[in-house]
């Protein structure tokens, strides 16, 4: 689930708890591109994120590929052990390009 | 306690499953190396320990683990498949099935069968020590499997060791509850990943992105000395709505742009992928897309045009490997739309179709009193359908006699070890149909044939030598469809039978007198009396002189017959006639006196009026038909009919097997659908009748027994020609 936190003005932060899979892939994805309606400097906490499967993934890209698309700034960030590990898995950590603590890739 | 309907569920599919084990076995126990009986055979013992493990069936497991294990080191290539092997592995499946049938009937197992499977495992351990001990000096080397090869490529090969998996997921993969990386996760059970690519290129835009549905892709360089049926096993789950290819390590060049040109992503990004998954070099991806511009404006064509204009393969080759899709797509096809049916269900319908004809005949006779032509018509229609409703209602009944068939190379390989003769089995015919229940019956009487003729049919090697004979006995199991009936022949090519012997023994058991002057066939099937057997020499299998006269009667049971030729030095042919099914007929029905009687349309060959011919008035036996000899029996006079007689009588031409008979009859009425019921115990002394049915006006009509009139026609014949 997402919540907001209103940080700055021009920094919108999302934190995303709990599942981020096919379960909950429906209703992020419009709350998520609702938020990037609002602001064009999005920033995504991932370290809330208890599991995460591929159709979470899907939508991270998705999300990611909008906000360039718009010409808006999107960052993840403190993302959870199981999101770093799937990052690792599908190779796609360089796409996001976010920093990434490296600590928790013994899983 | 496990619910028992799951348990039977488990039984019959294991037996199943060790049925085709057995077949691959003895396969394979002929020196046939065919990796996918291999694997026909691993896959049936994995299925089975995975299903006992789902039972909590730990001995079960645990055996068929060790059987596994040893299989799969004979997969790998590690050990070879001797007929040793082999040998101990029919052991292994003889074990198993008596495990399974413990757990069918849920008894206790054996000390002694405990013990068994345990010198099995030791036995089978064996082997898995001796890898071991191998394995030291033996550098993995992976195993090149190219299915599918195409011939007269003449690419180069590429010089990755890994596999190269290219993943496609279909959209429904989430709303089927099932994750890519759960695959990719099982991957790394077979072997390590050297490097995964994530493809999002399918990902459409924000508003038309279902987040339910799956855009992803993978790429994957996979280290594994697994094979690729292991690894395509992974994606069993998914591989019905997913892009899956595999490639081989060392795969050819040409593999590789076939695989480019089949994915979906544009050559270009594929190829550069293909070079990060570090399954290509990029010096290699500059051939393979040089030589792919080169035929830019083709690529929408088939591949396989492509590929043939290039020359890389021939036209027949490519027709082989679609065809041979084809087959597969098919035979999935096939496995998913089969339903098991409980038979008792089916024979309820069958009853029920059986009904309906009688009451369909009941109606078609009530519209045509009324002479309404409206309802006749409809009534035809109808009937029509019915006796369609009838013909698939029988048709699910029928199964092909191939898998009975194939139950005897267990047979035979077990009898010529016993016997120490050498004995290949032929089998022809086995898609032949016939009804499931004869199917079963005849099995019993076929395994007492086999053996008989393994026993006394085929000689020793020596002999067989001796008189010019390959060293190898043949038997012979073949069948087919003739005049309405099943044939089932059993052909050896030994030393046939012998005639005198025969002769003096029914003579010696007061069978027939000195002075019976009999034919060769007369004498042949003497055999078939009670108590009859030639053999001086009591074996394990035969020879007890009992057994023959056991399977006449279980196939007269049948409402069939057997016959048996023979030639002296030649070897000898059991013949076994059945009736194709037990229910309903096509039957030919006609009139004397006031009854009506039915004769199986299959054996009427034709109806010819009698005055017509030359008449009987020299014996009362024969009729001349055309010039031929035609034993004919009055059936007014055979059942003592009442009423009157008519002026024109017709006589019925019958044939069953060789022989041909005439029955005269006052009316003949036509073709009528017949509904087998069986008469009771009271008529059992009665041969000319087989049965009887319900006509559509209520009334009851005789179904006539056609080979029991005729032995009767023939008999008397016989006596009356001694008298």
């Amino acid at each position: 689930m997402a919540h907001m936190e209103n940080k700055k003005q021009q920094t919108q932060r999302i934190v995303i708890t709990g599942e981020l899979t096919i379960y909950t892939a429906l209703e992020l994805k419009d709350t998520l591109l609702a938020v990037l309606l609002t602001t064009n400097n999005l920033e995504i906490d991932l370290s809330e994120v208890s599991e995460i499967d591929a159709a979470g993934l899907q939508l991270l890209v998705m999300i990611k590929q909008h906000t360039a698309l718009l010409g808006k700034v999107l960052r993840f960030s403190g993302h959870s052990p199981v999101v770093v590990e799937l990052l690792n898995l599908s190779g796609l950590a360089g796409f996001f390009g976010d920093p990434l603590l490296m600590a928790h890739t013994s899983i | 306690m496990i619910p028992d309907e799951y348990l039977q569920t488990f039984v019959v599919e294991c037996s199943e499953l060790l049925e085709q084990m057995e077949e691959a076995l003895l396969t394979v126990e002929q020196a046939e190396h065919d990796p996918e009986i291999i694997n026909a055979i691993f896959r049936a013992a994995h299925t089975i320990k995975g299903s006992a493990g789902m039972f909590g069936l730990d001995p079960i497991v645990a055996f068929t683990h060790a059987a596994e294990s040893v299989l799969d080191r004979v997969r790998s290539g590690d050990v070879i498949m001797t007929s040793i092997l082999a040998a101990l592995f029919i052991e292994v499946h003889d074990h198993l099935s008596v495990m399974i049938n413990h757990v069918a009937t849920g008894s206790q197992v054996s000390l002694e069968t405990d013990n068994h499977g345990k010198s099995l495992i030791a036995q089978l351990a064996e082997y898995l020590s001796e890898i071991l001990a191998d394995q030291a000096n033996f550098t993995a080397e992976v195993p090149i499997i190219h299915q599918f090869r195409l011939e007269r490529e003449q690419s180069d090969v590429v010089g990755t060791d890994h596999w190269h998996l290219s993943l496609r997921f279909g959209p429904e993969v989430f709303r089927n509850g099932m994750d890519p990386f759960s695959f990719v996760r099982c991957l790394f059970s077979l072997g390590t990943i050297v490097q995964l690519v994530t493809l999002i290129d399918a990902i459409p835009v924000a508003e038309n992105m279902d987040p339910e549905c799956c855009y992803l892709g993978f790429e994957i360089s996979f280290n594994s000395t697994s094979d690729k049926l292991a690894i395509e096993s992974v994606f069993n789950f998914v591989r019905s709505d997913c892009l899956i290819r595999i490639l081989p390590p060392r795969s050819k060049v040409s593999e590789y742009q076939r695989l480019i040109l089949e994915l979906p992503e544009q050559d270009m990004r594929l190829g550069e992928i293909l070079v990060k998954c570090g399954t290509l070099t990029p010096k290699e991806l500059e051939n393979i897309l040089c030589f792919q511009s080169e035929q830019e404006d083709e690529i929408q064509r088939p591949i396989g045009e492509v590929l043939v204009e290039q020359q890389l393969v021939s036209p027949p080759v490519v027709e082989a490997a679609l065809e041979k899709q084809q087959q597969i797509k098919d035979h999935k096809k096939s496995e998913a739309s089969l339903i098991r049916v409980d038979a008792d269900k089916l024979d309820e319908l069958i009853n029920l179709v059986g009904e309906l004809i009688i009451a369909g005949a009941g109606t078609n006779l009530i519209a045509r009193r009324a002479k309404m032509a409206n309802l006749i018509e409809s009534t035809a229609t109808l009937s029509r359908l019915v006796e369609e409703v009838r013909d698939s209602a029988l048709a699910l009944r029928m199964v092909q006699i191939g898998g009975t068939f194939n139950r005897f190379q267990r047979v035979v390989r077990d009898v010529s070890k016993e016997l120490g003769k050498e004995v290949d089995l032929i089998i022809s015919g086995a898609e032949t149909e016939l009804d499931k229940t004869v199917v079963e019956k005849i099995g019993d009487p076929l395994t007492h044939l086999v053996r008989n003729s393994m026993d006394h049919g085929i000689e020793a090697a020596e002999l067989r030598l001796a008189l010019g004979k390959p060293a190898k006995g043949t038997l012979k199991l073949n069948a087919y469809h003739d005049a309405g009936s099943i044939v089932i022949e059993v052909i050896d090519d030994g030393g046939g039978l012998n005639k005198e012997k025969i002769l003096s023994k029914a003579i010696e058991l007061g069978l027939i007198t000195e002075t019976e002057n009999l034919t060769d066939k007369e004498i042949y099937s003497l055999i078939f009396e009670p108590g009859f057997s030639t053999v001086d020499a009591i074996s394990n299998l035969s020879g007890r002189g009992v057994g023959m006269d056991v399977v006449r009667r279980n196939i007269q049971a049948l409402r069939g017959t057997v016959d048996l030729d023979s030639v002296p030095g030649l070897g000898s042919t059991v013949r076994i006639r059945l009736p194709l099914t037990l229910a309903i007929i096509d039957g030919f029905m006609v009139g004397v006196g006031n009854a009506a009687y039915v004769i199986p349309l299959d054996m009427v060959v034709e109806c010819v009026e009698l005055s017509a011919w030359a008449s009987d008035e020299g014996d009362g036996q024969y009729l001349n038909l055309r010039g031929e000899v035609l034993p004919y029996r009055r059936l007014r006079d055979h059942f003592n009919a009442e009423g009157e007689t008519v002026q024109r009588e017709n006589v019925v031409v019958v044939r069953y097997g060789e022989h041909k008979a005439g029955l005269v009859v006052d009316k003949l009425m036509g073709e009528f659908q017949t509904v087998i019921k069986p008469l009771g115990k009271l008529f059992n002394g009665e041969k000319s009748i087989g049965g009887f049915t319900i006509l559509g006006s209520g009334e009851v009509a005789l179904i006539v027994d056609v080979p029991g009139l005729m032995s009767q026609v023939e008999h008397k014949g016989i006596t009356v020609a001694m008298a």
